[in-house]
This record gives structure tokens, C-alpha cells and sequence, in this order.
């Protein structure tokens, strides 16, 4: 798992929440509730797909993480199992 | 063999439990919706009568923003429940009115576009529209969704905006009639909600009407895996050291679940405990019930000379009396719904529709013998479509009854039989739970006893209470 593609991951997960927002213009490093309208209603689903679809488990201790697609991804690469390989 | 032991059990197959059982599925918890009727849907439901289908509830969806305004609890749902907007193919409505004095002396028109209302009220009440706007800041800076805020009364709080009662009934009217179970008064985060559903946002209905919603609930409920038991309600509910331990349906099966979500109503679940917790029940049991008369036309109202009108909230007193009527039927004041009149993009629905709802008296309706009963329903259905129709556009006798296909009527005893609501009470519980916590550690309320009001304000209250007892907990 590469950087690069965590934040596809991501993103992915974002389109299927909010499919309402245009996320072609995503600034990496600018946190995600300034560009888009996302509630915390939102993030809890962000956590929550993730632990679906990928099996990673955000303690809740660590939401602040996951503020920016920049933040996300240098979190969230290390905890694919894949990743030692990549 | 039925599998009995779910992580978490849902009582009711409403608006509220239905989008509960979504959330909790997609997440891959083993929920199973019990529901003691053969039709989902609960206060917002459809029945078949002579060959005709019904809505029930169903007036509007409230809540209604155009596509692209975000933030609102309409977005909120259709996020939450990974719903298309265009599943729902919301058509907004004309126009409605709030109308008052026995000659309909004023009158003011709303939209979905809250600017009408507001230079309605700079009109005809220009001293009180200064602080009308204000009144409209500290609603839009309110948090409704609080889970914990105390009870304030919002006859109160209007007060110390609004100095006209006439003004300030007719703003109460509608929010009353479209979801306040308390008498006179409302809790003012009550307000809020409603007012933000019918004035601030809007009113919508799917051409098809409350089925469409219902239909696209139950595909998403199936395809994310969701179980349901029609035809299977909950008798009981064993309590054991201080939790829900097991449930007893209908039908005598036992099942367990680690969770528990009731969206039967407060009162309803705390009947349902084993020990029953009569006197918490009957402390917050609702007192408001209503009559709904419906009358099916071969043309479309407007053509009869009805107009425009969606929703017509009307009073002829001089103050507005939202209370448990005295007689049968209060026919002071009342809510039209014309369904005929929504955007329906150049279509029409194939009948008219005249619908009527007055304030009724559960106890006077109850327990009538079956002859009374028919007679007085009979009696009613006139009397309350002709204290209605003091408010549309005078439309003669006999072309209404030459236009007149067929005609039904419900009453607080149909309420009673077909939700289960104690006194026919619509509204449930005049004291709302907001946290929907129980005394019992994993039964948790949702629906119309948690607060969230109206259609999606109910679906909005599952989401809310799956994801704060069930989801955010196991999220941790």
C-alpha cells in the first residue's frame, strides 16, 4: 500500500458517504471540513467503512488523524497489512 | 429453525426503525425488525380499501431543501442511508396557508422559499416583523439535535419576540398540527425542529406518495443484509439485572439480543417490560388524537375551484386551542392537504384528493358500540369537510357530490388499532426522550418518542440512536 493509493481508499470511501460533494479538487494537506461539508455524523462513517471495507480499526482516541487526506494517509498506509512490503 | 439470538432486535418497522435496521446492517450487525402489522410504515403507512390505495399520515414530507443545500436533515439522511436523492423523487409542493378567523379575515401564504412567509408577516403584521427576524436567528442558532438539552417552554421563548397572539398562534398552528404531542404548549427544541421543517425548509411529496419512501427503506434494509419479522410483534420484554434480556414475540418464540431499539413509543415500551413500569407509562402518555376525513374526486381540486393550495392550516377562534377536544371532534381548527397539488413535473395523479384533519377525543370514540361508531363517523365526515371548506375557495354542493368517487374516513380508534399508540396519540409522548435511554441498559427508544419529528425527522432518530448506542460504542 502506497501513500498514493490510501488516499484513493479514502476518497472512495468520502464519494460513497457524501456523494453530494465534488471531490475532484481536493487539496492533500488542507483539512477536509474546510473544503467540504462533512459532519461528524460523516467522519463516524469514515471510521466505520473503513473498518468494514479494510479491516482498520481507528480508536476514537485518534479521530484527529484523519483531518486531512495528507494526515490520513501518513496514518492509515502503516496499518495495511501490505504495507511493509510497498 | 429460526436463528434467536441478534446483536441487536428493532421493534417497529416505521420511518424510524426501518432506517435504524439500514445503519446497523450496512455495518454488519445481525438485526432483525420485528413488526406486529403486515405492512411497514407505521404512523406513515398505506392501506387498500374497495380496490384504492390510502396514505396514511402522510400530508408532505417535511424537510424539504432543493438539490445542492447541504447541512440540512434531509442531506443528513439521504448520507447516512447511502440514499440517492432521486430514489426519493421528491416534487415540491405550490403553496400553503395558514388562515384564521371565522371569515378567514387573514391569511398567510408560505412556499418552499422562506422569503414568502417573511414578506407575508412584513405585511400584514409590519410591527412584529422586526423581531420575527430575530425570532427566525435564535432558531437557525439553535442546536435541535442536542441530546441533552433541558425542556424549555417555546410559548416562552416566542414571547419575548412576538407580542401579537394572533401572529404568534398562526406560527404555532402548523408545528403543532405536524407534530407537537404536547396540549397548548410545545418544548421549544420541538419548535425549532418544526419550524425549521416547514418554514425554513419545505414541503415535498414522491408522486406515489409514502409507498416510493417506504419501497426504497425496505431495498436498502434487504440489501444490506437487514432481517424482518411482518406479522410478528414483540409481546414482552423480560428484564433481568437491569437489562432486556430476552424478548417474547407474538407468537410465543423467545429470542435474545444484546441490543434492543423500541420504536413503539415511550409509553408503549415501558408496558411492554417485564415488570411493566405502568406508572413511568402513564405519567407520559400522549392525549392528542385526530380524525382524518378523505374524500376521492374525479377531477383534480384545482378544477373544481379549490386552487392552488398544498396544505391549508386553518382556526376560526380568536386564540388557537391545541388541546384534547372536549367533544368528539374540535371543528375550531384543522389542516386541508390537497396532494394533487405538488410539482409533479407536468404529471398529475390520476384522482383528487381532499383531505381533512381536526383534533379528536380518544375516550368519546373508543368504546362505541359498532352501530354508534359507523353513525358518528358518518356525522363527523360531514361536519369537519364542512369546517373546512369555510377556508378554500366556495365550491358548490352538488358539483362536489357529482365529483365525489368515494370517501373513507380514520378516527383515534383506527389510530389505536393500527400503531399500537396508546390513545390514539399520533405524537406520542408529551415529554420526549431525547437520549433515548431506558431504564434498562440496552433497550434504547427511537422514533417518535426520542423527538426528531416528522418523516424524516423519525428516520433521522433511528440513524441517530443506531449510530450513538450501537455503532459509536462498538466503534471505540
Amino acid at each position: 500500500m502506497t501513500k498514493d493509493a490510501c488516499k484513493k481508499l479514502v476518497i472512495d470511501i468520502i464519494s460513497d458517504i457524501a456523494p453530494d460533494e465534488d471531490l475532484s479538487g481536493i487539496k492533500p494537506e488542507i483539512r477536509l471540513r474546510d473544503q467540504l461539508q462533512l459532519d461528524s455524523m460523516d467522519f463516524l462513517d469514515i471510521v466505520m467503512e473503513l473498518r468494514k471495507r479494510h479491516c482498520i480499526e481507528v480508536p476514537e482516541a485518534d479521530y484527529g488523524h484523519l483531518a486531512s487526506l495528507e494526515s490520513c494517509a501518513e496514518y492509515l498506509t502503516p496499518k495495511f497489512p501490505d504495507s511493509a512490503k510497498a | 429453525m429460526n436463528d434467536s439470538r441478534y446483536d441487536v432486535a428493532i421493534i417497529g418497522a416505521g420511518m424510524s426503525g426501518l432506517a435504524a435496521g439500514i445503519r446497523l446492517a450496512h455495518f454488519g450487525k445481525k438485526v432483525c425488525i420485528f413488526e406486529r402489522h403486515n405492512a411497514p410504515g407505521g404512523l406513515n403507512s398505506f392501506y387498500s380499501f374497495a380496490g384504492r390505495k390510502y396514505d396514511v399520515g402522510l400530508h408532505a414530507m417535511t424537510n424539504y431543501v432543493p438539490p445542492g443545500v447541504k447541512g440540512t436533515p434531509l442531506g443528513k439522511l439521504l448520507r447516512q442511508l447511502r440514499i440517492d436523492r432521486e430514489e426519493f423523487a421528491l416534487c415540491p409542493q405550490k403553496q400553503s396557508r395558514i388562515v384564521f378567523g371565522p371569515n378567514s379575515e387573514i391569511s398567510l401564504r408560505f412556499t418552499n422559499d422562506f422569503a414568502v412567509l417573511e414578506a407575508e408577516i412584513a405585511a400584514k403584521f409590519p410591527s412584529q416583523i422586526d423581531n420575527g427576524r430575530s425570532l427566525v436567528q435564535a432558531v437557525r442558532a439553535y442546536d435541535d439535535v442536542s441530546f441533552d438539552a433541558q425542556p424549555v417552554s417555546a410559548r416562552e421563548v416566542v414571547g419575548r419576540y412576538l407580542s401579537d397572539p394572533l401572529l404568534t398562534d398562526m406560527i404555532f398552528c402548523p408545528l403543532m398540527y405536524y407534530g407537537n404531542a404536547q396540549e397548548r404548549d410545545m418544548e421549544f427544541g420541538q419548535f425549532v425542529i418544526m419550524f425549521k421543517a416547514l418554514f425554513l425548509e419545505g414541503f415535498a411529496r414522491p408522486f406515489e406518495g409514502v409507498r416510493l419512501i417506504l419501497r426504497v427503506l425496505l431495498e436498502k434494509y434487504r440489501a444490506a443484509g437487514g432481517e424482518r419479522r411482518m406479522k410478528c410483534g414483540v409481546a414482552k420484554i423480560i428484564e433481568q439485572e437491569g437489562r432486556a434480556a430476552r424478548l417474547i414475540l407474538d407468537n410465543g418464540d423467545e429470542i435474545t439480543a444484546d441490543q434492543v431499539i423500541s420504536s413503539v413509543g415511550f409509553a408503549e415500551t415501558m408496558r411492554l417490560c417485564e415488570p411493566a413500569r405502568v406508572t413511568e407509562a402513564e405519567q407520559n402518555t400522549g392525549a392528542l388524537s385526530f380524525i382524518e376525513t378523505i374524500t376521492v374526486l374525479n377531477r383534480q381540486p384545482a378544477s373544481l375551484g379549490w386552487g392552488d393550495d398544498t396544505i391549508v392550516f386553518f382556526n376560526d377562534s380568536t386564540r388557537f386551542d391545541y388541546s384534547r377536544p372536549v367533544d368528539q371532534v374540535d371543528l375550531r381548527s384543522g389542516v386541508i392537504c390537497l396532494p394533487n397539488n405538488f410539482e409533479y413535473d407536468g404529471d398529475e395523479l390520476p384522482e383528487g384528493l381532499f383531505r381533512v384533519t381536526c383534533l379528536a377525543n380518544f375516550d368519546r370514540w373508543a368504546n362505541r358500540p359498532e352501530d354508534i361508531y359507523q353513525a358518528d363517523k358518518k356525522r363527523w365526515f360531514t361536519e369537519a369537510t364542512r369546517s373546512a371548506r369555510r377556508f378554500l375557495p366556495a365550491v358548490d354542493e352538488a358539483a362536489l357530490v357529482a365529483a365525489t368517487i368515494t370517501t373513507d374516513m380514520f378516527t383515534p380508534r383506527t389510530i389505536r388499532k393500527y400503531t399500537g399508540h396508546l390513545n390514539g396519540a399520533i405524537y406520542g409522548a408529551p415529554h420526549k426522550i431525547r437520549n433515548g435511554r431506558t431504564h434498562l441498559k440496552n433497550l434504547y427508544l427511537c422514533g417518535t418518542d426520542q423527538g426528531f419529528l416528522g418523516i424524516v425527522g423519525a428516520m433521522l432518530s433511528g440513524i441517530s440512536m443506531a449510530n450513538f448506542h450501537v455503532l459509536q460504542g462498538s466503534a471505540k
